[in-house]
């Protein structure tokens, strides 16, 4: 392995890697109880509106249905009861839409009834039978046309420094509309949830989240439960991107059946379900102006955006964030409104508001470049700052220079075009463009019990979870780091709500916090192991802990090598089997907390247009990151290619689309809604600075789930200008927006 | 209609719901006494089934409307399966079928009379990975995994009909499998490694 500090890594291979191609990682779905039976979702076809009746009699008789359950024969939820002084102590008001609690239809595709049967195919059978009499109601699901009357949208949140709209003001600035329509995060996993009463007031859950604490305490708080009579496991996880942040309203379904059938339930979302009931990248409209002096100097920022909600709940996300601090820039003012339509709730996706936010900032930089005649790269530096001018607190660390050295250099940036649309390879148009992308980087309180035996095996414990990070490997490696001793020997076990408490896996948090918490589980070994070795082994009588170290299983005097003991022997010389701590570690510290932490990227993109028919093909893609230092470089690089890919879909493909008429969506299927495919991915090579951050934390880690997408649909649209000298504000870029009148399927 | 409410909060909910299941414990005749239109005229047709999977001889007796995919992840536990659309449009479910790859999700198991399957389960000899498998592993070609048999299984297919000759090539052949991780080019080195090794697949 690529190792850090010397440790003795034999393999660079996923710790879970083996069971993952081999077919026997266990995902949600594929756990099988006693006497399980299945459920499925009778969705909604209307938008709005209300059930005037409900018939079940046909489907109910149908063979192996166990039960239909719906508003009118659904057990009371404690927490589905809106009257606060009603509920009991330890409950909470579920948040957001209330599955089979009432006759009342608020999107497309909501759930309306569950079919509980013996078999999936019983359950499946009988959906078509459940016939639903609606009172349909005005409904809006059109955000261009509903953003347009103020009314509808909620009161702003603003932010000012300086002047207001001072960028008009200047000798060079640009103005422009941006439009991302609503992506879909369609993880491969289908979400799925088993409910299982093990008894009156004991749940247990197999549940695909991407947070098994987050879901425990969520479901403990709707069925009021206490916390440890309920458990959620979700060792492997197939994708979550952001959808699993949070219990959508098929986990409460599940436990509704499971309780009221006196069985297991299995419920499992279908294709088409997971573009309607589990989240997706709100809607958003953004008007973006800067402004600079003959320099290149930015001297104004304004930047305001709409992004869309659900009636019945606000989702908010970072989306004018990046315009307050990413750039040395006196006057910035933002405006960020919602507009509630007749959707189900959004939620974070990849890059979340940020990587909508630099989609603006990033192309409207590169717009003013061209007027400024000055290279975006250099305009970029030009306005670098090591000091965010939002909270006026320096970076814990910025290498964001050293990026564009790289990308540069790897990309070609030489052969770029400064007038566009004036290059041609092979008859195509080719345009050369890049970006940058930022987001925070936090570090949590996490908890990790780590247990030491005497067969010299390391077990690592915390309720986190893996969605495909890599998570367990990274945990991996910073413990043989820290112990210096062999991967082989640490397993570290994950997504069992059972385990100490960690954070939900997103944010770009884990490795930082559950990383964090094994640096310091470890380091507490340690400490424990030189104070036995002090009071137990001879040799080390009157040597200080400071004096020595744990390696190679050993500890060890760090002035004779001679004077040391196997870590084996030590447990034998102190009749234990094994230690067994629990710590604790916690968010950042007052030393920490004087700086502002953010991991940066910048993506670079040489792409060919086809001047026949607007058809787009990406070449070659060269991204980078700047996240401190990179635990696992082979998963790390992973994580970046799919962050381009992602960004990838975002610039070119992706797009929930709407028959505004009906409210309905439709294209809820991969053969509709394009996800990038092997051939329209590029190479991509990455590369990261990989330099510890030592003022973010302990092990220098930062995040880069999301700067790997932040920013790379503008890298997309500025190499299509300068292939072209077409500006598309409108994702996703189709041959349409370049002026071509046939789409190329 | 008014909401289903009931303010009594969990005790309230745990009895009553208690007493609803104790219901379900009674035989299904019982069930089916509740007052209908009329019953549905759906025949639920068993059917035998002889199939080999992954050289095991199976006679079973099945669902009818069973798929090749439902059969075996609900019924025989070979999960390694995946189902990621039910469509046939993301091949995660990717099997073998005598030799071809088919998409298990859209092939009802009768279909498969008699047929040789090969699952993801199939392909590596106990702890033994398969040398694509291997290949997948050494280039960290998924992230979640849960595409990755469907991708393997096309893999070793792209392989062996000789559809490995070039990146372009490869990635046109496996264009019928989503990595939504985005973990492609890993993939396409994989299958790369694999082909260039000339190793017997």
């Amino acid at each position: 392995m690529k190792s850090i500090n010397n440790t003795i890594l034999l393999e660079d291979e996923r710790v879970d890697g083996a069971e993952k191609v081999n077919g026997k990682a266990k995902y949600t779905a594929e756990h099988k109880l006693p006497n399980m039976a299945y459920a499925v979702f009778v969705t909604s076809t209307i938008a709005k509106g209300s059930i005037k009746n409900l018939d079940i009699t046909k489907a109910i008789a149908m063979p192996g249905i166990l039960d239909i359950i719906y508003y009118a024969n659904c057990p009371a939820v404690p927490g589905y009861n809106p009257i606060a002084a009603e509920r009991p102590k330890n409950v909470s008001e579920w948040r957001g839409f209330k599955v089979l609690y009432d006759n009342k239809v608020r999107f497309f595709g909501q759930p309306i009834a569950l079919i509980v049967a013996d078999s999936f195919e019983n359950a499946n059978a009988a959906i078509r039978f459940v016939k639903a009499e609606y009172e349909v109601e005005k409904f809006e699901t059109n955000f261009d046309k509903a953003r347009l009357e103020p009314a509808n949208l909620k009161a702003p949140i603003n932010y000012k420094r300086g002047t207001e709209k001072k960028f008009k003001e200047q000798a060079f600035f640009v103005e422009g509309e941006y439009n991302i329509p609503i992506e879909v995060h369609n993880a491969m996993e289908l979400f799925a949830t088993i409910a299982y009463w093990e008894g009156e007031d004991k749940l247990t859950l197999y549940d695909k989240t991407q947070g098994p604490k987050s879901t425990q305490s969520t479901m403990a708080r709707t069925f009021g439960l206490v916390d440890k009579n309920v458990r959620v496991i979700a060792e492997n996880v197939g994708g979550g991107f952001g959808s699993g942040l949070r219990s959508w309203p098929h986990v409460p379904a599940a436990c509704i059946a499971a309780k009221k059938i006196n069985r297991p339930v299995k419920l499992v979302l279908t294709r088409p379900q997971m573009f309607s009931l589990v989240g997706y990248r709100p809607q958003s409209w953004q008007k973006l102006g800067i402004g600079a002096d003959a320099a290149g100097n930015f001297i104004g920022i304004s930047h305001e955006a709409i992004s869309n909600t659900s009636r019945y709940e606000d989702f908010r996300e970072g989306i004018v964030e990046a315009s307050k601090f990413l750039y040395a820039c006196e006057n910035v003012d933002t405006k960020y409104s919602l507009l509630p339509l007749d959707l189900s709730t959004p939620i974070w996706m990849r890059g979340p508001g940020e990587a909508t936010g630099c989609f603006a900032l990033e192309s409207a930089i590169d717009e003013l470049s061209y007027k400024l005649k000055m290279d975006p790269i250099q305009l970029r530096i030009k306005n670098f700052t090591a000091v965010n001018p939002e909270n006026k607190l320096p970076f814990s660390d910025i290498n964001i220079k050293d990026c564009y050295a790289y990308g540069m250099e790897k990309i070609g940036w030489k052969n770029r075009p400064t007038i566009p649309g004036s290059l041609k390879e092979n008859g195509m148009l080719i345009g050369y463009g890049m970006s940058v992308g930022v987001f925070g980087a936090g570090k949590g309180t996490a908890s990790v019990r780590i247990v030491l035996s005497n067969d010299g095996k390391l077990l690592l414990e915390c309720a986190v979870s893996d969605m495909g990070p890599g998570t367990m490997t990274s945990m991996s490696i910073i413990a043989a780091d820290a112990m210096q001793m062999p991967i082989q020997k640490i397993k570290f076990k994950l997504g069992d709500s059972d385990l100490p408490p960690g954070p939900s896996q997103g944010g770009s948090g884990t490795t930082s916090t559950v990383g964090s918490a094994v640096d310091l589980a470890c380091r507490t070994l340690q400490q424990k192991l030189k104070e036995m070795a002090i009071q137990l082994a001879p040799a080390f009588a009157g040597i200080t802990a400071d004096a020595m170290e744990v390696k190679n299983e050993m500890v060890i005097s760090k002035t004779d090598a001679n004077t040391k003991i196997d870590i084996s022997a030590l447990l034998k010389l102190a009749n234990q089997e094994k230690i067994d701590l629990t710590i604790a570690s916690n968010g950042k510290t007052a030393a920490q907390l004087k700086f502002t932490s953010n991991s940066f990227s910048s993506h670079y993109v040489k792409l060919a247009v086809n001047p026949k028919d607007g058809s787009i093909k990406i070449l070659e893609v060269v991204t980078t990151g700047d996240a401190g230092k990179i635990i696992s470089p082979k998963t790390a690089r992973s994580q970046m290619i799919g962050g381009v890919v992602g960004g990838i879909g975002m610039a070119l493909t992706e797009k929930l689309e709407f028959d505004h008429a009906s409210g309905q969506i439709t294209n809820a299927s991969f053969g509709a809604y394009h996800v990038p495919l092997h051939s329209q991915t590029p190479k991509t090579d990455v590369w990261f600075v990989n330099k510890p951050d030592v003022n973010m934390n302990e092990i220098g880690a930062k995040g880069i789930g999301e700067i790997a997408l932040i920013g790379f649909a503008a890298a997309v649209t500025n190499a299509v200008y300068n292939a072209t000298g077409k500006r598309v504000r409108d994702l996703p870029i189709t041959p349409e927006k370049l002026g071509y009148k046939t789409v190329k399927a | 209609m008014k909401p289903c409410t009931s303010h009594d909060g969990r005790r309230g909910f745990l009895k009553k719901t208690a007493s609803i299941a104790a219901l379900y414990f009674t035989p299904t005749s019982l069930v089916k006494a509740f007052a209908v239109d009329r019953v549905i005229p759906l025949p639920i047709a068993k059917a035998k089934l002889a199939i080999t999977i992954n050289g095991k001889l199976m006679n079973l007796e099945i669902d009818a409307r069973t798929t090749i995919l439902n059969l075996l992840r609900e019924d025989l536990t070979y999960t390694g399966t995946k189902k990621g659309c039910e469509m046939g449009q993301c091949g995660a479910c990717m099997i073998h079928v005598n030799g071809k790859r088919v998409k298990s999700c859209i092939q009802l198991a009768l279909n498969n009379q008699n047929n040789k399957i090969t699952t993801i389960e199939g392909l590596s000899e106990g702890e033994k990975l398969h040398p694509m498998q291997a290949a997948f592993l050494k280039n960290d070609a998924f992230q979640c995994g849960y595409c990755t048999s469907g991708q393997i299984m096309s893999a070793v297919a792209c392989v062996r009909e000789g559809n490995a000759k070039t990146r372009k090539s490869i990635q046109t052949y496996m264009d019928t499998n989503i990595c939504r991780c985005g973990a492609y080019q890993n993939i396409v080195d994989a299958i790369e490694e694999v082909a260039k090794s000339g190793v017997k697949i």
